[in-house]
């Protein structure tokens, strides 16, 4: 039975974690995810969970004891934002390369410095090249459910790679949202029992050496067979989500359309400015403007074909980025998407807007400006940055 | 405790055939401490000398389950592993005894390891965290770390015209992990088996965080003959360089030498000292000895003190 509530993308995330009973959490507070782990904390205390929950002294040793405790065997879960996530980098290719499906709860802020606690993508983005999935969230529904499919993603057999699922942090970590929620059993269901691990590093009857040193002759085939998972990700995300909108009725891509089949003039953004954006489309539409917006759901591994085929009959594309790369080439969307494109025969022209850095303020307003920008492309600089003040 | 005997006939955790140099005495600390566990182990260690020696792909020299995540975080890797384990007991799923093992060069230790080892000892999971202590970053090449001691040359504090080696003393881990209330943390040097194999037979039958910093020479990095690293681990205890003691529920019991050799019988036995004997030098070695005595006055307050106490 579908329940309806308000909840905080924080709460939503942290709901998705009782009904999925991790074995083990390891988390440190970070602003603004720590509210997350904080209710999950609670949930501990009360026994509505059965997990192992450990409050480690920082970021990298909650990621270094969600290593110990999923090689060992157990579903692990933790969560993050910005200069947590920041310090976990050594830690994250070190999961991905030991194919440990851990699950992330990561709310987007800006990485320092100045320290700044406000939503932008710039540390998740900068953790894209490091084996794991990335779903970023346009509400905390959907972060509810990308989480709860999270589980099945990371621990699929073909794929055993960990999983991050993003909100926007404050925008959606902290605001009240309507959203519906699944039965407890269901969750269960849905995600199968326990975890079936490859390998045990506590089935002392057959030891395992985990963490080897790999030199010239052995290190390039071992990550290549990260590159060759990450690639089959693309089928495994889809099949969860299918099997999701099944059971559940709410559907999720790689990338979502909204008035798109027709569109001439294409914003493509993720996370929470999708919303907005869909608001100033609908606006456009009843004026006649042939307005759309193509949205990435998950950003690792890239929908580069699906984005290029669902672009392919744009006039004009503008690329949102919620980072900056400070290569003086544009954020990491737009390079992405950018180059994805490059194949196609006929292609759309395509600036790039680098936005909402620590905070500000996205809004109708600056979302308008893009599409008017759009219909005059042709003035308009490679690069740019929206909402800025000169 | 077990003898040699009985020891001589458990499989060994850790095979020949590792590539640790001749004589290295890293290889020793794990045998015999893994050797004193009457239950199954879980090893996990941090990167350097152990790790990267026993575990080049696709071999490896571990009978035991071993897994290696990165250099400062071997005792937060088995936090993890402990508490996954837990939940197991705790859910009826395994009754088996498990003891958990880190082991840590002093450089993954003593210094950028240092939080992760508190935290994971202020948390008090049960594990006992070995640190392989060998006074330098042996693995990179002899670079100084926080426990290497006053005087010796190393590549990053070397011995020059104008400079002797490391100006600082060493820092004092035993006594910080002393001072987080753990069960137990003791101090043993590889040359004295049968104090070390004691040691972690006692470590292995207390519940919680448990400590032991066992002093390790380095026939690369301290440059001795490798025949002479049980040999030089001895005088180490019998000058009072590394004395020989263990600290359970904050009482202290000490090892006493016969007779408490000079600095200079253990100053001697290595090349990374040697220096200090030319002349000029002496104020030195002086400085050395004072440390060595204030800190065993220290010790021997102590253990006066706690066994008061205790009684």
């Amino acid at each position: 039975m579908v329940k309806v509530v308000a909840k905080t993308g924080n709460e939503a995330m942290a709901e998705a974690m009782r009904q999925i009973n991790p074995d083990v959490v390891a988390a440190y507070p970070i602003t603004p995810a720590t509210e997350i782990v904080m209710i999950f904390a609670k949930y501990v205390a009360d026994g509505l969970v059965d997990t192992e929950y450990v409050a480690v002294e920082s970021e990298h040793s909650a990621m270094s004891a969600c290593v110990g405790a999923s090689a060992a065997g157990g579903r692990v879960m933790t969560g993050t934002s910005s200069q947590g996530l920041a310090l976990m980098y050594e830690i994250l290719p070190i999961v991905s390369s030991l194919r440990l499906p851990i699950v992330m709860c990561d709310v987007n802020r800006a990485i320092s410095g100045p320290i700044n606690i406000h939503c932008d993508h710039s540390d998740t983005m900068a953790a894209q090249d490091f084996g794991w999935v990335q779903i970023f969230s346009e509400n905390s529904q959907e972060a509810y459910d990308s989480l709860i499919q999270a589980i099945r993603i990371a621990e699929d057999p073909r794929l055993q790679l960990p999983t991050m699922v993003t909100t926007d942090g404050f925008i959606i970590s902290h605001c009240m949202d309507k959203i519906e929620l699944l039965d407890d059993a269901d969750v269960q269901k849905f995600i199968g029992g326990e975890r079936k691990a490859a390998t045990r590093l506590l089935d002392i009857d057959k030891p395992v050496t985990l963490g080897l040193i790999d030199l010239q002759d052995y290190y390039f085939e071992h990550r290549v067979q990260v590159a060759e998972a990450m690639r089959g990700a693309k089928k495994i995300i889809l099949e969860v989500a299918d099997e999701f909108a099944e059971k559940f009725g709410r559907k999720y891509g790689l990338i979502e359309g909204y008035q798109l089949d027709d569109a001439e003039h294409v914003i493509v953004a993720l996370g929470s400015t999708c919303g907005t954006t869909k608001v100033v489309v609908d606006e456009l539409r009843a004026k006649g403007i042939k307005a759309g917006l193509l949205k990435i759901r998950v950003f690792r591994p890239f929908p580069a074909e699906e984005i290029a085929a669902a672009l392919s009959k744009a006039k004009t594309v503008a690329v949102l980025d919620r980072s900056d790369t400070w290569s003086a080439q544009g954020g990491h969307v737009f390079t992405e998407v950018r180059s994805g494109m490059f194949d196609q025969k006929a292609k759309p022209k395509m600036i790039n807007y680098i936005y909402g850095l620590g905070g500000r303020e996205i809004n109708l307003e600056l979302i308008r400006q893009v599409y008017t920008d759009l219909q005059n492309i042709e003035k308009q600089p490679l690069v740019q940055y929206l909402g800025v003040r000169e | 405790m077990a003898n040699l005997k009985e020891l001589s006939k458990k499989q060994e955790p850790l095979t020949g055939g590792h590539r640790l140099c001749p004589g290295c005495g890293a290889s020793i600390v794990v045998r015999q401490v893994l050797l004193a566990s009457k239950d199954p182990v879980v090893v996990v260690s941090a990167t350097g000398c152990l790790e990267v020696s026993t575990t080049i792909f696709p071999y490896s020299a571990w009978k035991v389950p071993f897994l290696h995540n990165a250099f400062e975080n071997a005792a937060a890797t088995m936090s993890g592993v402990e508490a996954y384990y837990q939940y197991l007991k705790r859910k009826g799923k395994t009754s088996q005894h498990i003891n958990f093992v880190a082991f840590g060069g002093d450089g993954g230790t003593y210094d950028i390891g240092f939080q992760s080892l508190s935290g994971a000892m202020e948390r008090g999971h049960d594990l006992t965290y070995v640190c392989y202590n060998n006074q330098a970053y042996m693995n990179t090449g002899i670079q100084r770390s926080s426990a290497t001691p006053k005087g010796a040359n190393t590549t990053t504090e070397p011995a020059g015209k104008v400079k002797q080696g490391k100006t600082m003393n060493r820092k004092d881990l035993t006594e910080i992990m002393v001072a987080h209330n753990i069960p137990y943390v003791a101090q043993a040097t590889v040359g004295n088996w049968a104090d070390l194999t004691r040691k972690a037979e006692k470590a292995f039958s207390i519940r919680g965080p448990k400590f032991m910093n066992v002093l390790q020479p380095c026939r690369l990095g301290w440059a001795y003959k490798p025949e002479e690293t049980g040999v030089i681990g001895r005088i180490a205890a019998e000058t009072c360089f590394w004395p020989l003691y263990e600290v359970e529920n904050g009482v202290y019991k000490i090892t006493k030498p016969r007779e408490k050799k000079p600095i200079t019988e253990f100053l001697k036995t290595q090349e990374r000292f040697r220096h200090l004997f030319k002349p000029g030098n002496e104020k030195i070695i002086e400085d050395i000895q004072a440390e060595v005595d204030q800190r065993w006055q220290s010790l021997l307050a102590k253990e006066a003190m706690t066994a008061k106490a205790a009684k």
